[in-house]
């Protein structure tokens, strides 16, 4: 049992930090320290190709496709480093965490050839289309349609929170085609370009101002035949085997970002003589040891060399991260106090803490509630019988 | 990044967990309970039969070698089964001050005679103690199974003595303890001699470290046992026409306990591996450990209880041993408040 990294992983960190923080002190200043989805996008979609130049778009994929083969431990650096010089999330983050690999893992090597390239050089941004208003957490209870027509799938129906549909070139979709199925049976996963009559997006104005998520229409929206993955009927499969690409190596990346949001409040505490608070003060150091207890408990989902195990802090980390997340906004707030509710000017847009606890309440809902959390890790972690389910024959 | 026990490690866990298991019997941990707190048989085998007694102190220093990481897997399943032994006390926090911070002389006096089980030293800490130079008046109430005790490590916040518990001008008065399975005692020193360990600075501070750790460490063993048999009473009991562990209010109260416990795992062998390794963390990791899995582990023996329904109140289950241990987990050395406020301390740059 070890803490740290290699001496030849420090290396690849130092090469990674000067790299990130030439880029963020020079030609990409203008979006350093960005932390809403939505800000500067088009300029962000030139960072993504920046960062493609320099093949450190998707370092963890193949060579071969734009990658670099890069181990575990040195995609864990990058993320961290990443987040710790300031820089702001990848917009296409959609395309090279999930849509990539689930390619990497499911698709032809047609369809390879036609996206990875795309997908690694910042040129073509994803989205994801699985939730519906009647399919949340109930992901199954999909029901917008697909149909195969003259060489073409026609899909109609309605997805919603497709985060940045609105600067996506393609979304992923996870449509019914097999009339009368119910639950996870007759699925069928499609990729579909946007820029095309049948879709229409409209945003959602959310609790902190930003709009970064939408509803997705489609009206007899098309694709080509062969534009699904796997089979028809795979899409369930292949939907699951995409969100557990969602639990990865970001999530050390992840906690430079909420290391940096804690450093803000430890500074906020300080100049407003917050600090001085007993209470205050003792949920400074719970959310510090709450921090670290994340860092070492992904450590050790990552140091996992037996995937076949249940492992139990893979089990718990969303659930850890939101609500520990959802806290330090809370926290943020009792220590600017009013001051946290007010900004001078006209526009409803937050600082970074007040923006942290009015964000923060998502954290607990999107990727799997804290509900279905629990449920995941009482019945799959500890054998607890099913909760029955509804009818779905 | 390899954030996980070595296999060797993990052999030593296994060992350890299998031995506890199969002697730390509730029959016999309640027989101890009713005498002085401590099962002999089982410490004598500990030390001699498993060996295990002289880990994480240095081969050269008179133990086996190791460190804290393995430590707190001994201690870890020691607690799971809320062995009735000196461990704490005798070796953790005694042994080790004796190792790290005696002479040669006090060690080769004492450390083989504590490691093998045949003596039993308690651990004496008194902020306000006054030393004429080695004769010692000051008193100590919570002394961990300090009427056993052939010896007692004493210790102010700068000296450190070693005194015979039968030496003139102490007093040792046992306490009704609520956890029975490790009574504390009352010392009282009235101008009793102390022997000084050579370097105190460094004895206390080796002791301390370790007995945060190896608490944090029994800690997460007393959470890990109330979790797996209330998991299991879930399976089993039927109401309502359904395994209670159905219910999702009983389920989502198991995966909390599971957050939690996985968070004191990661905690403890941070803690553990910061301190075998020097780490810049190490001061912060300890105050994290102890208080975040004494936290965690009272309240899983709280959830065990209520989990359990009425059987879990009574004295014929073993749900109040973890209760109780949980309990004096979370105030030994330090309350929860107090570490944190370190960690306080740290964050803001105050530290002293």
């Amino acid at each position: 049992m070890k803490l740290g990294f290699s001496p030849a992983e420090e290396e690849f960190r130092a090469e990674c930090a000067d790299w990130l923080n030439g880029q963020m002190a020079g030609e990409f200043k203008d979006i350093k320290g960005i932390t809403t989805l939505t800000a500067k996008a088009e300029r962000r979609k030139e960072w993504e190709q920046q960062l493609a130049a320099h093949r450190w778009s998707c370092i963890g994929w193949p060579e071969e496709w734009g990658g670099r083969n890069a181990t575990l431990a040195q995609q864990v650096i990058f993320a961290e480093e990443y987040a710790r010089a300031g820089v702001p999330g990848r917009v296409n983050h959609i395309g090279i965490e999930l849509a990539g690999p689930t390619l990497l893992a499911f698709g032809s090597e047609e369809q390879k050839q036609r996206f990875l390239p795309g997908i690694a050089a910042g040129q073509t941004i994803f989205c994801q289309g699985f939730s519906e208003p009647g399919a949340g957490s109930d992901l199954a209870s999909v029901r917008t349609k697909g149909r195969l027509e003259n060489g073409e799938w026609v899909v109609n129906g309605q997805k919603i929170w497709t985060s940045l549909a609105h600067i996506s070139d393609w979304i992923f979709v996870v449509t019914r085609t097999e009339e009368g199925s119910k639950g996870p049976k007759g699925l069928t996963f499609l990729m579909m370009e946007i820029d095309q009559p049948g879709i229409e997006i409209r945003g959602i104005k959310q609790i902190n101002g930003d709009a970064e998520f939408n509803e997705t229409f489609f009206t007899d929206a098309r694709c080509p035949a062969d534009s699904l993955i796997g089979a028809v009927g795979d899409g369930w499969k292949i939907a699951m085997g995409l969100l557990a690409f969602e639990r990865g190596v970001s999530t050390l990346g992840q906690q430079m970002g909420f290391r940096n949001e804690l450093d803000e409040i430890i500074a906020a505490a300080k100049a407003n003589g917050a600090a001085n608070d007993p209470l205050i003060r003792q949920r400074l150091a719970k959310a510090e040891t709450g921090l670290k207890l994340m860092r070492y408990g992904a450590l050790r989902m990552l140091s996992q060399t037996d995937h076949s195990k249940i492992d139990g802090a893979a089990l718990t980390y969303k659930i850890q991260w939101a609500s520990w997340r959802r806290s330090l906004g809370e926290l943020a707030m009792d220590v600017l106090g009013q001051a946290g509710e007010v900004h001078d000017g006209s526009d409803y847009e937050w600082d970074t803490l007040p923006n942290l606890f009015l964000y923060s309440r998502a954290d607990t809902i999107y990727g799997g509630t804290n509900q279905i959390q629990r449920n995941l890790i009482a019945e799959r972690g500890l054998g607890m019988p099913r909760e029955p389910r509804g009818d779905v024959a | 990044m390899e954030f996980v026990l070595t296999e060797e490690q993990q052999m030593i866990g296994e060992t350890a967990k299998a031995f506890f298991v199969e002697n730390a019997t509730s029959e016999r941990t309640r027989n101890a309970m009713a005498a002085d707190g401590i099962d002999r048989d089982l410490w004598t085998s500990f030390c001699t039969e498993l060996g295990l007694a002289g880990i994480g102190i240095p081969e050269e220093r008179g133990g086996i070698g190791l460190g804290l990481v393995e430590l707190a897997i001994v201690a870890e399943a020691a607690g799971s089964t809320v062995a009735a032994l000196p461990m704490l006390g005798s070796i953790v926090l005694s042994a080790r001050a004796i190792a790290m911070g005696g002479s040669a002389a006090q060690r080769d006096a004492h450390l083989t005679t504590l490691l093998s089980g045949e003596q039993i030293a308690a651990y004496v800490h008194d902020a306000a103690l006054t030393a004429h130079g080695n004769a010692l008046t000051g008193s100590a109430g919570f002394v961990a199974h300090g009427a056993a005790a052939d010896l007692l490590i004493v210790t102010s916040n700068s000296g450190a003595w070693i005194v015979s518990a039968d030496a003139p001008g102490v007093t040792v008065t046992v306490q009704t303890t609520m956890d029975q399975t490790r009574p504390y005692a009352r010392v009282t020193l009235s101008g009793a001699v102390g022997e000084p360990l050579e370097d105190a600075t460094t004895a206390i501070a080796a002791a301390h470290q370790a007995g945060y750790v190896a608490i944090a460490a029994e800690a997460l063993g007393v959470a890990q046992t109330a979790l797996d048999r209330t998991v299991a009473y879930a399976k089993e009991r039927v109401q309502f026409g359904r395994a209670i562990g159905s219910f999702q209010a009983y389920k989502h109260r198991l995966a909390d306990m599971v957050v939690d416990i996985e968070q004191a795992r990661s905690a403890v062998y941070w803690a553990a591996c910061a301190v075998d390794e020097g780490s810049d963390e190490a001061a912060l990791a300890v105050h994290a450990a102890k208080s975040f899995a004494a936290d965690t582990a009272f309240r899983c023996a709280g959830d065990m209880i209520q989990l359990h329904g009425g059987i879990g109140f009574t004295w014929e289950h073993d749900a109040h041993l973890y209760f109780k241990r949980a309990r004096a987990l979370q105030s030994m050395m330090g309350s929860g408040n107090w570490h944190r406020e370190q960690i306080a301390k740290m964050m803001l740059g105050e530290a002293a």
